[in-house]
């Protein structure tokens, strides 16, 4: 098999997983195309300078917070879907708004870092100990140096998240490149030059992520054993165990218990009139839909990890698993045009060729997870990307060896290696859809109102306490699934 | 046992058995009606289901911002099956007639109840719920006497004590419309900026904060549509903060609507027009303003007693159409005179 034809066959996997954000990107480089010239001059007189500015701290501000925090190893993830901002801090600042979103964001390094730390396991960090390394050395010079490409991928997810986030900068007031984006869109009615401006956002990240790529260079990281046993605990005595107690206890306090008080102290006030029979549909529409979207990325990332788990699948290949996990960097409202257009686009050429009328896509559950994948393929990615990554290239060669077909490879070697991968993966899309609002308000069918759509219906009303409930039913709608899926990671992790 | 099948089944069955549990709202007979509405679910969805009932029909509706459903409805072009399209801002109402989106109609129900600048000559849309964006004060602090207009926040007497919400609400970018149409953009521009001036902390994320951090005594004076205070005075009748009404001696308080048009490709026009006449009718009127506590926009019904008691005011009767053609000129305004 010579190398072009052994290049076609990953390429053309990760073409296939790329359409939906082509798709999407398509239909936004076409609105772009008619921005109007008069307008991008005034947004680059006096606008431009300052948001990209007041972005880029943010984007750094938010990555510091998020990935300091990740060595807070408290025994949970339930506060993973902590993207609420219900919760009004006093300070309307860039610390703020840093502080706020971070807090929020920093379960995705926490995630991918502890699964990290876990495969390279005890061997490792024993053997730096009988080099002569403390525990600390240990943890500077070898543990953190290895989780690089994992801690990376948390940190690309944070800082992807918070350029796109407009939920928290548009309460503390804080311009960044989504404002100017809404901005265009709502007051100077230019949907083209939001898109315009969207493509510009998505450029600078496409960037910063081919930059840290160079700076990994051509470094190969995969586990030293994949078998490796868990680290052994480490019993803190005395006063160390009461820091590291009260940091992952702060922690605990201020990204759960906190708002977590205040929503449910609001929720309780407004419950009386609020709260009724329709709740228990708005929570399974919002179970289904978070459901079906983990399951839908995760087939999409696994087939996207498996295509580019060698850096011989070619450039291609990997191009295009880059591009399309693009889209989490996206501000969701910008998404969503794109998702519309495009699909309202496949409509009208579906008509004029095959006849009928009405929509077929648009309007459907179809058309809601078309986006979810665009969006949120990234969240899925990395943990999945990590796992195949972390899977010896010896061991396939053996299995291959022993005549496993490909779909046995993938099922027998692949999929019960990546174990927590798996999970990771299932656990961040699933919180991450509970809580979409723009692409499920723009595409959602009759009657698929959510528990996201309820706390969007609130707060743009300003009624934030009534926003209350809602937010607290995705806390505790989303409380079995994870909860069920942090006790078997934590049991693999154990058996492993 | 492998790790992975487990939550992959568990998550499936979870779909499953969620999306098999749905129970959509059974089907009426005759083509139902289709709402998008920018005005929230809380505030129109009894009505809805009122009108649904009396009329034997079955409303559906979904609810997001102006500006995404009106990006839905040019996506779907001529197979969208909205019939009705409502707002909350008379800029997104003169957007989507820009934009092909609603057609004219004429009814004389909805031409004698809604007053002409409240709607458009055309007949593209109409005025269902007025908002007016006032002067608002800090009664222990500010006499009404010391209050006139607008302009006069900018003075110098004001400084520090101005609170303002963000210059990126549609709201304040059609106050500042307004003053471009009546005042031109030069003297519009000299008025922000001496707000801007004046300002005793950042603009505030929505009105709501903004009154609360008046009655907190962080500042004075601000500028808010009425219907917020009135949310805030109906859960504490002492809040400290009182409507002023502004411009009275001159051309008169901002106003803006929200308000609806029945969609360029509507399948059930006839429909759509009766549901629009209904929503102006006197009964309804009260109830559609009042669950907000807005101004009913036909001018025969009374506003709720809260609100009356605020009196009565001069509203500025230029077209609320001609505030929203105005609106890019006001964004671009508001950026250069660094209203954040």
């Amino acid at each position: 098999m010579d190398a072009a034809s052994a290049r076609a066959g990953p390429a053309s996997v990760a073409i296939l997983v790329a359409l939906p954000m082509a798709a999407v990107v398509a239909a936004i480089v076409q609105g772009a195309l008619g921005a109007e010239p008069a307008l991008w001059d005034h947004l680059r007189e006096y606008v431009l300078a300052r948001v990209a500015a007041n972005t880029l701290v943010l984007a750094v501000g938010v990555v510091a917070v998020a990935t300091l925090d990740y060595a807070g190893i408290v025994p949970t993830a339930l506060r993973a879907w902590l993207g609420n901002d219900l919760w009004l801090p006093p300070i309307r600042s860039a610390g703020g708004v840093v502080a706020v979103i971070g807090i929020a964001l920093y379960p995705y390094v926490y995630l991918m870092a502890r699964g990290a730390f876990l495969t390279h396991g005890a061997r490792v960090l024993e053997s730096a100990q009988s080099l002569g390394l403390g525990p600390w050395q240990g943890l500077f010079r070898v543990a953190i140096p290895l989780a690089r490409p994992w801690l990376a991928g948390g940190m690309a997810l944070v800082a992807m998240e918070a350029l796109a986030d407009f939920g928290a900068v548009s309460v503390f007031n804080y311009d960044t490149f989504t404002t100017a984006i809404y901005e265009s869109w709502y007051g100077l009615f230019s949907v083209e030059t939001a898109l315009l401006l969207a493509l510009v956002l998505l450029s600078f990240v496409a960037l910063a992520l081919a930059a840290e790529r160079l700076a990994r260079g051509r470094r190969r990281y995969t586990a030293a054993d994949a078998g490796a046993r868990a680290p052994l605990r480490l019993a803190l005595p005395g006063f160390r165990g009461w820091l590291a107690t009260a940091f992952a206890g702060g922690v605990f306090a201020v990204a759960f218990v906190l708002p977590a008080v205040a929503l449910a102290r609001w929720a309780t006030a407004v419950a009386p009139f609020d709260l009724d029979g329709r709740y228990v549909a708005y929570v399974l529409r919002t179970l289904a839909l978070a459901g079906m979207a983990a399951l839908a990325c995760l087939a999409l990332a696994v087939a996207l990890g498996y295509a580019t788990r060698k850096p011989s699948a070619g450039r291609l290949a990997h191009a295009a698993a880059r591009f399309a996990t693009l889209g989490y960097a996206v501000p969701g409202t910008v998404l969503a045009v794109g998702v519309v257009t495009a699909l309202g686009a496949f409509d009208s050429a579906w008509r004029a060729h095959l006849g009928g009328d009405g929509l077929w896509l648009s309007g459907t559950v179809l058309a809601l997870l078309f986006g979810y994948v665009a969006r949120f393929l990234a969240v899925a990615y990395g943990p999945i990307q990590g796992g195949f990554s972390r899977i010896r290239p010896s061991l396939e060669e053996a299995a291959r060896s022993l005549g496993l077909a490909t779909r046995e490879l993938i099922s027998r070697l692949h999929l019960p290696l990546l174990g927590a991968g798996i999970g990771t993966a299932l656990l961040l899309v699933f919180v991450d859809v509970m809580k979409e609002m723009p692409i499920t308000l723009m595409t959602r069918p009759f009657g698929w109102d959510t528990l996201a759509v309820r706390v969007f219906e609130m707060t743009a009303e300003g009624e934030w306490e009534r926003a209350a409930l809602p937010s607290l039913a995705i806390v505790a709608a989303g409380l079995l699934p994870v909860a069920l899926l942090t006790w078997r990671m934590e049991r693999a992790a154990r058996a492993a | 046992m492998s790790f992975p099948t487990v939550p992959l089944r568990a998550i499936a069955a979870c779909a499953v058995l969620a999306g098999a549990l749905l129970s959509g709202p059974a089907l009426a007979a005759g083509e139902p009606l289709v709402v998008y509405t920018a005005r929230k679910y809380q505030l129109v969805d009894q009505l809805f289901q009122e009108y649904a009932k009396e009329q034997g029909i079955e409303v559906k509706s979904v609810t997001d911002d102006g500006a995404p459903l009106i990006q839905r409805l040019k996506a779907e072009g001529p197979n969208s099956p909205a019939d009705v399209f409502i707002t909350v801002d008379a800029g997104d109402l003169w957007r989507a007639t820009q934009a092909g989106l609603l057609q004219p109609i004429r009814s004389a129900a909805l031409e004698s109840a809604i007053p002409a600048h409240l709607r458009d000559p055309e007949g593209h849309w109409f005025g269902l719920a007025v908002r007016a964006r006032t002067i608002a004060y800090a009664t222990g602090r500010v006499k009404p006497a010391e209050l006139s207009t607008y302009a006069a926040l900018a003075e110098p007497r004001w400084k520090g004590k101005l609170c303002l919400r963000s210059g990126k609400a549609v709201y304040n970018q059609s106050l500042v419309a307004m003053f471009i149409n009546d005042m031109g953009e030069a003297a519009t521009e000299k008025m922000v900026r001496g707000w801007i001036a004046n300002l005793a902390t950042e603009p505030f994320a929505n009105d709501t904060l903004m009154l609360k951090a008046m009655a907190a005594g962080q500042c004075d004076v601000g500028i808010t549509n009425s219907y917020y205070l009135g949310r805030l005075q109906h859960e504490q009748k002492d809040f400290p903060v009182q409507i002023f009404w502004a411009d009275q001696a001159g051309k008169g308080t901002h106003v803006n609507i929200s308000g609806g048009g029945v969609t360029k490709h509507a399948k059930n026009r006839a429909e759509a027009i009766r549901f629009l006449e209904w929503l102006a009718s006197p009964a309804i009127q009260q109830r559609f303003a009042g669950s907000n506590f807005e101004f009913p926009a036909n001018a025969n019904v009374e506003p709720l007693p809260e609100v009356v008691a605020w009196g009565s005011f001069k509203p500025n009767t230029v077209n609320v159409g001609l505030i929203g053609k105005t609106q890019p000129q006001a964004v671009m305004l508001i950026d250069r005179a660094g209203w954040r």
